[in-house]
């Protein structure tokens, strides 16, 4: 290497290494799955009550835990969140976490939202209900999940391709209640059903449906709700054609996951994170979930959003989550058999 | 040339352990270091995952990479070399214009034109709605081509990726010499027999060359095949990583998309070697543009301007639309330093990557034993694996390193020195340089490759030293060949997200990262604006890109 | 006053190959050399030994009496003073000619680089072309412009690659009689290595024969046609024919074409089996002379007639003939010999090394 190239390799490893070090004191570092704009004004109101400043990055779950265990002990990372349970049980499992004791976050969180031994602690709730067209279903036809492979749903399904983690965690939530054999048939029996093959995302879906290609969409909430507040008239229109049918309310309850908080086993400043963990659960915090992103509180005294109300109370998958980490791969190969894209 | 027999130097079957072999070879052991982390999983048993996906979706994965090479393989090649031809040997309205704007579909990242097409087109969409609102169908009463298609994605990505072929097929129209083609000419072939029979032969190894990176951006693509639900080996790999939580499984994928990258990449050494004998005549006369008349300029200008159109001026169009109209994002403060860091590291990046292009070439062209050959070809892998992958191959060394690093520190000192740099610039940095040092290198190679080595020993022969001729002989002839490997280089670390997104620093972000936060939470037209002004800031260094080509070509004809 | 070139028992080796093996000759100041053979000779790399871009594996090279190439120790290139004109002429694309042939004249004023330019551009009759590019020359164009850019800094020694072989066949011969006049006109020494012996003939002074990296004669170009020093040189040069003969008592040589004095190229006694090496231009044709050969074989030349005869025993000579005696295949013309001494080479039974290299 000639000198010139050494002396600029100097300069950028000075230049680049820089944030690293610069860590202060009074911090806490924060690997996040959650989008920045989906998590960035909490922490900002989190920095300016308490003075801690909170570094981010932001990232694919996976990716995030696969650079917690490399790091390993000397991990920069206090805490990791991530926006389904399965990866959070997946970073306990990988023995990256650390439980927390805390009475507070105890007290208000659910025990079926946060891990059992206190190794992760749930945030936010989101609902995968079944969505219809109002012009053309009659919502007393619809039941549970199960009964979407009944003929009347022939070829009126809309969801999107079995890549996507909200899917194979409804599959999972499945297999823990039915079983992997009934589930497996059911999954075949569902495919037939679809308009179109699965392509797009939730709001994709429930466009689709408003323009007439099928009745129903598996979305999760927010997404509906992010349609209806959006600036786009034409995404008004489309999901106020839509409207929310809460499954198994008879039986589990609604498939729902959550996003959810855990603190990093080799984690410096555990304190602060304890203390941002908290914060994250705390009523303002809750409510602004809520708001913000059409998501409901993991909190049960915490109103969910006008909007959210609206679409009335329902019985959730008591389910505990960690079971959608563990039967994960397990929904994945059953899509892949039943030919789910 | 057949006297040269007894001045050809054979390259020696042993390794010569001089300066410039060790500093090659390590070199390129070290760019290799991802790619060997990730084949490492290869030895790692992946339990009966494998009979499960033989089972149930390899064949797709398999099949749909293959139809979507062979789309975008057709797509690349009619719209790259007719663009070309067109621009290069033809005289028409609007040529010099096409000539630079025909490179600005470069400046779209893949998955912001999906994005962007799948919002015009999409049966939700304002073209579908406007046909049924004004028509009174409904689904299934009329046909219309399905945008999220494995056809859509090979198209979405033939539009973005044409502009390889272009620019190497252009390059290579140019440099044929007009008397070759006034020659088939005058034994009655007319224009078009021409092209096809003399001009496209003659420039098919630089055509290969382009369709070989156009195919191995195809290959290494997710966000577009993602969106449209199409399952390809990248989305397999992530599936069975993440969804199934098997790495070892999905190394092992990856490992067969190297074999087919492997493959690519022999299939393009054999065509360039033919370019050897395509460029004997150093006899060039300045072109005379073939003369169209009013019907072939108007067909001339509409293939021109649909490609143009449909590989820029729409997705551009409709983002400005959406960033004018519906998005809820705006313009802040907070905008200049993502603007500010994403110039910044293609900037560092690119020059980078050119240093180690010149640094690899040179060494290949000094010391051309089979060991640097290798070497050289092994530092040009990473630009067929996709971001993720090449991530995760930087990622676990680099932490690898460090805490060994930290490991012994503690026990010698009794302090700890934390991670060094995993986490910081000079990682994502690092990931850059392998997953792009190929485009670079190519280019710089290509250069290299005009300056014959008895160019070097006649300056020699005339008292010169080594710096001088670099300097004198080696800088001016290769200058076009920099600054085309520089900007391309920065245009594609502009648009790079995934290695972006798993490496970057705290509080770190830059506009594709900003682009895919919003787009993935399906927030599209808020992401307008940071995918706007990627195309922004990529459409500069393209135009200059053009310009560069243009005037190197203009030199040679004064 | 040293000899402008020494070369001695040089060898080069790549790897285990040896490529020139222990060559050693001298070349005055002035004077035009040249390295013949065929393809695979080791003539070239020869030159690149002479121009430093190969070192020696053994002997010693001089330049001027400087020594500039010995085992382990190579002068750089840029530091001998040669010029050297490559075969693809090497014209940098990205300078005008008045910037190639400058390229080696960094160290004198601006203004005798001009003088230098025109005065070399005149010489080759190419004046006002300063500007052009090469891709804007004619092959010849370029290769004199090569020519001039070596010639340029005026150097110890001009060393020419193959300099015509890329140039179609009428341009080469008119050019290599152009460039002996240039080089002469400027005093030039030079080396010229080609494996076209009409090229040597028309421009070297003293021609070296290459085979198996050996220098097999380093001798004027008369001599090397007529006398050659080997098998291998006899057969590599010129046309000829090769007929049986015996050794008499006293030296002489009784053959077919009867009894004559020889040279003889080996140690030799009455009774050896020779061989004897007949130029066309040793066997003339005389209507008057008894002694008449059957034509087998005939080609135009021009001015004259290639005739193949026929002994009695088969064995085959050639004769040049004024092309006005038009004989037909089959007839039997009358021929004697024009030559007191013909060349004798070992017999068939003793077969030399040297057989293996005929082309």
């Amino acid at each position: 290497m000639s000198p010139l190239s050494k002396l600029i390799m100097l300069g950028l490893v000075l230049a680049f290494t820089a944030p690293s070090m610069s860590l202060a004191d009074d911090v806490v570092n924060l690997y996040s799955a959650r989008k920045e704009q989906l998590i960035k004004p909490l922490l900002d109101r989190f920095s300016d009550q308490t003075g801690i400043k909170v570094n981010l990055v932001t990232g694919k779950a996976d990716a995030l835990l696969q650079r917690l265990q490399s790091e390993g002990r000397n991990t920069p990372a206090d805490m990791l969140i991530t926006t389904d349970a399965g990866r959070l049980h997946r970073a306990k499992t990988a023995g990256v976490t650390q439980a927390v004791d805390s009475e507070l976050l105890k007290g208000v969180v659910p025990e079926s939202f946060r891990d059992p031994e206190g190794h992760w602690y749930g945030l936010s709730l989101r609902a995968r209900p079944i969505l219809y067209v109002k012009e053309r279903v009659d919502p007393s036809r619809l039941s549970t999940y199960e009964a979407l492979i009944d003929p009347d749903w022939d070829n009126r399904i809309c969801i999107r391709s079995s890549g996507n983690i909200y899917n194979q965690s409804l599959v999972a939530s499945m297999i823990a209640a039915n079983g992997a054999e009934a589930t497996e048939t059911w999954t075949k029996a569902f495919v037939k059903q679809f308009a179109r093959p699965p392509k797009g995302g939730d709001r994709d879906q429930i466009k689709a449906a408003a323009a007439g290609l099928c009745d129903i969409a598996i979305a999760n909430t927010y997404y509906l709700a992010g349609m209806l507040t959006s600036k786009d008239q034409a995404q008004r229109d489309a999901a106020a054609k839509l409207a929310v049918f809460w499954p198994n309310q008879q039986g589990r309850g609604a498939h729902v996951n959550v996003s959810g908080a855990a603190l990093t086993k080799a984690g410096k400043n555990r304190e602060n994170a304890i203390r941002l963990l908290e914060f994250l659960v705390n009523r303002d915090s809750q409510a602004w979930y809520a708001e913000a992103n059409g998501e409901y509180p993991v909190r049960t005294d915490v109103e969910p959003s006008e909007l959210l109300k609206g679409w009335g109370d329902f019985e959730v998958d008591r389910l505990n989550l960690a079971q959608l980490g563990l039967l994960n791969p397990d929904a994945v190969r059953l899509m892949d058999r039943a030919g789910w894209k | 040339m057949q006297s040269t027999t007894d001045k050809f130097v054979w390259p020696r079957l042993s390794i010569r352990l001089n300066g410039w072999s060790i500093g090659v070879l390590s070199l390129a052991l070290l760019l290799a270091v991802p790619v060997v982390v990730v084949l490492s999983y290869i030895f790692e048993p992946a339990g009966e995952v494998w009979r499960h996906l033989a089972d149930t979706v390899l064949q797709d994965y398999v099949v749909n990479s293959l139809l979507l090479m062979v789309g975008v393989a057709i797509g690349v090649l009619l719209l790259g070399v007719s663009t070309a031809w067109l621009t290069s040997m033809c005289q028409f309205p609007g040529r010099s214009v096409f000539e630079w704007a025909l490179l600005l579909p470069m400046a779209i990242p893949a998955y912001i034109i999906a994005y962007t097409y799948t919002g015009l087109f999409d049966f939700a969409g304002p073209v579908q709605t406007t046909i049924r609102d004004w028509t009174g169908w409904g689904y299934g009463d009329y046909w219309f081509p399905e945008i999220r298609s494995i056809e859509g994605a090979a198209f979405m990505l033939a539009l973005v990726l044409y502009p390889y072929v272009y620019l190497l097929s252009r390059a290579a129209f140019l440099g044929q010499s007009i008397c070759v083609l006034d020659v088939s000419r005058t034994l009655g072939n007319g224009p078009w027999r021409t092209f096809f029979t003399v001009a496209l032969p003659l420039a098919r190894p630089a055509i290969v060359a382009g369709l070989s990176l156009a195919l191995m951006e195809t290959l290494a693509d997710y966000g577009t095949v993602q969106y449209f639900g199409v399952s390809t080996f990248t989305t397999g790999i992530f599936r069975t990583w993440y969804g199934l939580n098997n790495a070892a499984a999905a190394a092992q994928l990856s490992a067969m998309l190297l074999l087919v990258v492997f493959a690519l990449i022999i299939l393009e050494k054999i065509s360039r070697k033919q370019a050897r004998y395509h460029h004997t005549s150093q006899r060039h006369q300045a072109l005379t543009r073939f003369k169209l008349n009013t019907r072939q300029s108007v067909m001339a200008f509409l293939i021109c301007s649909g490609a143009l159109l449909f590989g820029f001026m729409l997705p551009a169009g409709q983002l400005l639309w959406w960033a004018l109209t519906t998005a809820e994002e705006s313009l802040d403060s907070r905008f200049l330093s993502l603007i500010t860091h994403t110039i910044m590291l293609a900037g560092t990046a690119s020059v980078l990557a050119l240093l180690l292009a010149l640094l690899l070439g040179y060494g290949k062209r000094q010391q051309k034993s089979w060991s640097t050959v290798f070497a050289v070809r092994l530092a040009g892998m990473g630009y067929a694996i996709p971001g993720t992958v090449i991530a995760i191959g930087v990622m676990i060394p680099f932490a690898a390193f460090d805490n060994a690093l930290d490991s012994w520190v503690r026990e010698q000192f009794g302090w700890s020195t934390g991670l060094l740099l995993s986490g910081t610039l000079v990682a994502l940095v690092f990931a850059y340089l392998v997953r792009f040092l190929a485009v670079s290198l190519q280019t710089v190679e290509a250069g290299l490759g005009k300056i014959r080595p008895t160019m070097d020993e006649v300056a020699r022969s005339l008292g010169t030293g080594s710096g001088e001729i670099v300097r004198r002989v080696h800088m001016p002839m290769l200058k076009g060949s920099l600054m085309t490997a520089l900007l391309l280089v920065f245009v594609d670390v502009l648009k790079e997200l995934p290695a972006t997104l798993i490496l970057r620093p705290f509080n770190y972000n830059t506009l594709a990262v900003r682009a895919y936060e919003l787009a993935s939470d399906e927030r599209l037209a808020d992401a307008s604006y940071a995918a706007l002004t990627i195309v922004v800031v990529g459409i500069l260094p393209v135009i200059l890109l053009s310009r560069t080509i243009t005037r190197s070509r203009h030199a040679k004809s004064t | 006053m040293p000899n402008q070139l020494e070369v001695r028992h040089a060898s080069v080796k790549y790897g285990r190959q040896i490529v020139v093996d222990d060559v050693s000759f001298e070349l005055e100041s002035g004077v035009i050399g040249c390295l013949l053979g065929p393809s695979g000779c080791g003539k070239t790399s020869l030159l690149r030994a002479i121009a430093g871009f190969e070192p020696l594996a053994q002997g010693e090279i001089l330049l001027h009496g400087r020594r500039v190439s010995l085992p382990g120790h190579t002068l750089a290139p840029e530091k001998r003073r040669v010029g050297m004109v490559f075969q693809d002429f090497a014209l940098y694309p990205h300078l005008t000619v008045r910037d190639n042939v400058i390229f080696g004249l960094r160290r004198i004023s601006g203004k005798s680089q001009q003088r230098r330019v025109s005065e070399l551009l005149a010489l080759v009759g190419l004046s006002g072309l300063e500007d052009k590019y090469p891709h804007q020359l004619s092959g010849g164009q370029q290769q004199r412009i090569a020519l001039i850019r070596a010639m340029a800094p005026r150097p110890e020694i001009l060393l020419l690659d193959e300099p015509f072989s890329g140039l179609d066949v009428e341009l080469r011969e008119q050019l290599a009689g152009e460039v002996r006049a240039i080089l002469k006109r400027e005093g030039v020494t030079a080396i010229l290595v080609t494996h076209d012996q009409l090229e040597a003939f028309a421009l070297a002074d003293i021609i070296g024969i290459l085979g198996s990296g050996r220098l097999r004669q380093w001798d004027s170009g008369y001599n090397i046609y007529h006398k050659p020093a080997d098998r291998f040189v006899a057969e590599f040069i010129g046309q000829g024919a090769m007929i049986p003969g015996q050794v008499l008592v006293g030296g002489r040589i009784d053959s077919a074409l009867g009894i004559m004095f020889a040279d003889f190229k080996q140690q030799h006694q009455a009774g050896d089996s020779v061989e004897l090496l007949l130029r066309p231009d040793d066997i003339v044709h005389d209507d008057e002379s008894d002694f008449k050969l059957e034509i087998v074989g005939k080609v135009f030349q021009g001015a004259e007639y290639l005739y193949t005869l026929s002994l009695e025993d088969g064995t085959e000579l050639l004769c040049l003939v004024q092309s006005h005696h038009d004989h037909a295949i089959g007839e039997r013309i009358g021929v004697r010999l024009a030559v007191d001494h013909v060349v004798a080479f070992p017999g068939h039974a003793e077969v030399g090394s040297d057989f293996e290299l005929k082309e």
